[in-house]
């Protein structure tokens, strides 16, 4: 295709890269950026001018509930993830690669796994009928069946469980290109396997620790099946609001509240750009 | 990273703590893995509900799934879109991965995160908005809305992964095939395609799942007559508690899990030869 030729041609070859990347951003700005655009746009201008949708989400209690809940739910989300996710990628980067490339695959094929069959699996095991009330009321320790689906505690299990992964991989990345050899540097000069730990592994996988956060903190505030089947009616993410806003014709406030996701959503994109590049951050999102 | 050293070099790891990291591992790894084992036996169930353990083999749900035009449909259509939109990003993103890895012109970054930017845009913000805009086109219901959206949201794994890799592309093979006399169609089919082809075909494979995976359009694009298998399940979920639904369940996970191992053995291949084509033009 468009490679250079000559180094005279450098200027023609780099319309040629340009020429290259066109057809995409052709596509991409008709039918993606165009049609988000002209959402964006209907929030504060239908039919005229207008503040007002953005004025009732932040005015109206049950709004300002909402975005409350969608921020706390993925915080917590993300926490436990972190503290979940934190020693499994930590034992999986040292242990050997054979062992690791094996435990990986119980990581990997729930990643795979499409949200919507994992969610489901989460309905069969919470369910009033399902695996984990029989399996309590035979063993005794209840007497009769707990409400485990539709309620807050589903949502987070079952979000975590989503989730998890998106913390695992990019810690594990991280992690194993820490070089041992420090460690048993610090531990030849003196330092106690916790500090050597405190002092050299834990600085050094920071940069996943931020990537693994900030990659499903913003998945989580999105989320939109996952909330939708196993939480509640006291569970609404802003994600399920805006289908129901739209599903009842409230367009511009759906938009409105769009918005107010997407900002959310860019904001922590930036900072995710900013600190760990493009390709860094998202070359190990989805391997 | 793992070399082995002489005893004196072996790292101390306290036993108690060594016990405890391995617990906790083995409990996470379980509850990650342990819901995706739990569908499969459902799926084989003789029952009419849900019930475990199930209190017989059979094959009814299959049997269901194989037999009725709905399922059938829906798998199929979803095929046909996964398909054209594995063609379509593929096309686009491949030459567009080329131009931004080896171009150097102002923005590049910018659209190098404006490309990216459907895998992290909350996808209900995509759905809405196109939702609205195909509404007003009065396609809403046509598997070509889908098929149009989809390929946005497939686009950013053919751009990474192909971008990926190119990162350590060896330019001066393709200075050679120039000089050779061949033209630059030329070299791009027969050096450089062949050299970047494991990334192609893994981002076309995760362009593929990416789109018969999605949900959240196809809720608000596909309309009543556009749909596809997840819509179909959101359907059955909802509504039925049939274990039909275990069943589908079951061959998904089979089918991505085939799918993304493929995808895994082309990146691997394509990081090998990465490191293979460096050590040619090291010599």
């Amino acid at each position: 295709m468009a490679l250079p030729a000559t180094s005279s041609g450098r200027d023609a070859s780099q319309r040629g890269h340009v020429a290259l990347v066109l057809p995409l951003l052709i596509y991409l700005g008709v039918f993606y950026a165009y049609p988000v655009a002209a959402m964006m746009f209907r929030s504060i201008h239908e039919p005229r001018w207008t503040a007002d949708n953005f004025a009732q989400i932040f005015q109206t209690g049950v709004y300002l509930q909402v975005l409350w809940l969608t921020v706390r739910i993925s915080l917590i989300v993300t926490v436990v993830s972190l503290v979940l996710g934190y020693p499994v990628a930590y034992v999986l980067a040292r242990v050997d690669r054979a062992k690791s490339n094996l435990l990986m695959i119980l990581v990997l094929v729930p990643f795979w796994t499409s949200i919507l069959v994992r969610t489901y699996a989460w309905m069969v095991l919470l369910g009033q009928q399902g695996i984990i009330n029989q399996l309590l009321l035979s063993l005794g320790v209840i007497d009769e069946p707990v409400r485990l689906l539709n309620t807050t505690f589903a949502v987070y299990v079952a979000m975590v469980h989503v989730l998890l992964p998106f913390m695992i991989l990019p810690l594990y990345g991280v992690m194993r290109g820490i070089d041992e050899n420090l460690l048993r540097a610090a531990q030849s000069l003196g330092a106690r396997p916790i500090n050597a730990f405190r002092q050299v592994v834990l600085p050094l996988s920071l940069p996943g620790v931020s990537a693994g956060c900030l990659l499903v903190f913003i998945l989580a505030l999105g989320f939109f099946i996952t909330p939708a089947l196993v939480g509640g009616p006291q569970d609404l993410m802003i994600a399920v609001l805006v289908q129901q806003q739209v599903d009842l014709f409230n367009w511009p406030l759906a938009s409105a509240l769009a918005v107010v996701l997407l900002a959310a959503a860019l904001l922590i994109f930036a900072i995710f750009v900013r600190t760990l590049g493009v390709e860094q951050a998202f070359g190990r999102a989805r391997t | 990273m793992t070399r082995k050293y002489p005893a004196q070099g072996v790292l101390k790891r306290p036993r108690a703590v060594g016990i405890w990291l391995g617990t906790i591992t083995a409990l996470v790894l379980f509850y990650l893995i342990f819901p995706i084992l739990v569908i499969v036996p459902l799926s084989f169930s003789s029952a009419k509900y849900l019930s475990f353990p199930p209190p017989g083999f059979s094959l009814q749900w299959y049997q269901n799934f194989f037999s009725r035009s709905d399922w059938l449909g829906a798998a199929r259509l979803s095929i046909w879109i996964g398909l054209i939109v594995m063609i379509l990003a593929t096309g686009l993103g491949t030459p567009a991965a080329l131009g931004l890895v080896r171009g150097r012109f102002p923005g590049k970054k910018v659209i190098n995160a404006f490309i990216i930017s459907p895998l992290i845009a909350p996808v209900i913000i995509v759905a809405i908005g196109v939702y609205f805009f195909y509404a007003l086109l009065g396609l809403v219901g046509s598997p070509f809305a889908l098929i149009l959206v989809h390929t946005c949201l497939a686009v950013p794994f053919v751009v990474i992964n192909v971008s990926a890799t190119l990162q350590g592309f060896d330019e001066r093979l393709e200075y050679a095939a120039m000089s050779l006399g061949a033209t630059p169609w030329r070299t791009f089919w027969q050096v450089t395609l062949p050299i970047i082809r494991p990334g192609v075909m893994a981002g076309a494979l995760f362009a593929f799942i990416s789109s018969f995976d999605e949900l959240i359009v196809a809720l608000f694009v596909s309309g009543t007559t556009a749909v596809t298998l997840p819509r179909k399940m959101w359907q059955s979920i909802r509504f039925e508690i049939d274990p039909t639904i275990a069943a589908v369940s079951t061959i998904l996970i089979i089918f991505t899990t085939a799918l993304f191992l493929a995808a895994e053995l082309f990146r691997r291949r394509s990081e090998r030869l990465r490191t293979s084509t460096a050590a040619i033009a090291a010599e």
